[in-house]
């Protein structure tokens, strides 16, 4: 005879984070590029990853993502832990990210209108008529016209590349959006226009963002939330990698002249480290 | 003692060691590669948009470049054999000559080697190339799974159509052995045919079929492997094309030598068995 199921009380606990990695370290061969770094994404919230180059901003980015695998540590999801799905279940729940990838990442082989349709094609029982209204409608959002979908990736410029990168991470309309280098190598306008892209996909679609970047600007429109990373080559021995993590203005008032000398753009504690070693 | 061990330079035993390791790691990373691509292939076929381009540039884009290698191929394959034949007076089965070496040597051999040359070289460079740009990973965040999306159709095309591509050299090359041998050696037309009937058989046809089978199925798996570790950059990308193509030769000739030692074993058993494979 079956018993009836104990209720269990509700939980008062602290809300579960969307994304967290956990103690990750990421070896890549004999390179170390994270140690035991630990970092909470909410939900709703747009957390900014900031540091200098190769520090290993994307490859977190990509950890969070399930993209990589950490060498050590737990990546999970909604307080789940990444390893134990299966791989179907790992694919099935990364739909529910987009990604703009640092150099866009469309797929040659495919025209405009084909790269944004890719993850409806591959992953719902969309009519054509119907995927077609999807993809119209999210080059409309980054603002490019329907006759761009013809045009090969090669064919567009950065901006419009970093645009459709943006409309195809935004098809199945995602809860999670990384945002990796989104304004590198684009001029101050269309970099704001980034920006503002970034903004209005926060307002309207109430998703938890990601975003990896150098630029400042970038940190002080669209940040929450700040975390910053060191090399692991110039981190000392019992040191974290993580140096700063909090709200973009405490990060301009640190204490920490690393972090200052980064977000203000101060070469000076850097060279003299640099003609030091 | 044991620091100076440590930091003195590699002994050639070290080196021998660390390349059989390598190799040793490299052969499991392949194998699993490949049983990756089955199990692909059994969970799901790829989607015909995605199937018939690849098949188009594996089979119809490589038959020009196989038919004039194997129409070559044929006519020095006459040339050369012509004076031999000639001096024990011979010359009239130089048919058999040609066209049993084409059968059951050449043509999958040389068809092979085309592909991997044309074809594995180009998918070795085009998934090497994804990898640098970022498009294998950006494949993952969009919900394919790059195994089944970019290797599984590049296997089937290149196993299923380098068979196809084999008979065309096999027959250009009788052509050209044909063209030398008869319309300008002068070698009797009749005899020419008939003795490539008489020692041409069934069971070699077959098994250079099934060989080049194998031939492609290395091939694909060779290139999308090296497409899939390519190091970062252009060089990266030049150096997985090159070893794609190396190591497919060398995966050729190893395959070309275990099939026949395999395939004639085959032959014996089914002749003692009376079965008739003339």
């Amino acid at each position: 005879m079956n018993s009836p199921a104990p209720i269990t009380p509700p939980k008062t606990t602290a809300p579960v984070p969307v994304l967290e990695l956990r103690g990750i370290s990421m070896e890549f061969g004999s390179q170390r590029v994270l140690q035991d770094v630990s970092i909470e994404v909410c939900r709703g919230e747009t957390l900014v990853l900031i540091g200098e180059s190769g520090c290993g901003k994307s490859v977190t980015t990509k950890l969070l993502a399930g993209l990589l695998e950490p060498t050590r540590g737990e990546v999970q999801w909604d307080g789940r832990p990444v390893r134990n799905r299966s791989a179907r279940e790992l694919r099935r729940d990364r739909l529910r990210f987009g990604y703009l990838f640092q150099g866009a990442a469309l797929f040659d082989s495919m025209n405009v209108f084909e790269n944004v349709a890719f993850g409806l094609r591959e992953n719902t029982e969309l009519k054509e008529s119907q995927i077609r209204d999807v993809v119209l409608e999210r080059l409309r959002e980054v603002g490019l016209a329907a006759a761009v979908g013809d045009k090969r990736p090669s064919d567009l410029s950065g901006g419009m590349k970093k645009r459709v990168g943006l409309a195809r991470a935004l098809a199945m309309s995602p809860d999670v959006v990384f945002y990796d280098e989104p304004t590198t190598g684009l001029d101050p306008v269309m970099s704001d226009v980034i920006n503002e892209l970034i903004l209005q996909t926060q307002a309207r679609r109430k998703v938890t963002s990601v975003v990896v970047t150098h630029d400042m600007h970038t940190v002080r429109r669209v940040a929450d939330r700040v975390v910053m990373l060191y090399p692991l080559n110039r981190v000392g021995p019992d040191q974290p990698q993580v140096i700063f993590e909090g709200p973009p203005d405490e990060a301009f008032e640190s204490d920490d002249v690393r972090v200052t000398s980064f977000v203000r753009g101060e070469a000076g504690a850097r060279l003299k480290e640099m003609y030091a070693a | 003692m044991s620091a100076s061990l440590i930091n003195s330079d590699p002994t050639p035993i070290h080196t021998v060691g660390r390349a059989v390791s390598n190799l040793i790691i490299a052969t499991g990373d392949l194998t699993r590669f490949l049983f990756l691509t089955l199990g692909g292939l059994l969970v799901r076929m790829p989607r015909s948009r995605v199937l018939w381009p690849v098949m188009y540039e594996v089979g119809v884009r490589s038959v020009p470049v196989i038919a004039v290698t194997g129409l070559f191929i044929g006519m020095v394959l006459a040339v050369q054999s012509y004076d031999t034949l000639r001096t024990y007076r011979l010359e009239s089965r130089i048919g058999s000559v040609i066209n049993v070496s084409l059968v059951k040597e050449l043509g999958p051999v040389l068809a092979a080697t085309m592909l991997a040359g044309r074809v594995g070289c180009a998918m070795a460079a085009e998934i090497g190339t994804m990898r640098v740009t970022e498009q294998i990973d950006a494949l993952k965040a969009l919900g394919a799974d790059p195994i089944s999306y970019l290797v599984v159709p590049r296997f089937l095309a290149c196993f299923s159509l380098i068979p196809v591509l084999t008979l065309i050299a096999d027959g250009v090359g009788m052509f050209g052995g044909w063209v030398v041998s008869v319309q300008l050696l002068g070698v009797s037309d009749h005899f020419f045919w008939l003795y490539s009937q008489q020692f041409i058989t069934a069971f070699d046809v077959v098994s250079g079929v099934m060989k080049s089978m194998f031939f492609g199925a290395a091939i694909s798996i060779i290139a999308c492997h090296r497409g899939f570790h390519c190091g970062s950059g252009a060089e990266g990308v030049g150096r997985a094309a090159t070893d794609s193509f190396v190591c497919s030769f060398i995966a050729i000739l190893v395959l070309d030598l275990v099939l026949v030692i395999l395939l004639n074993n085959v032959f014996r058993l089914l002749w003692a068995l009376g079965i008739q494979v003339v």
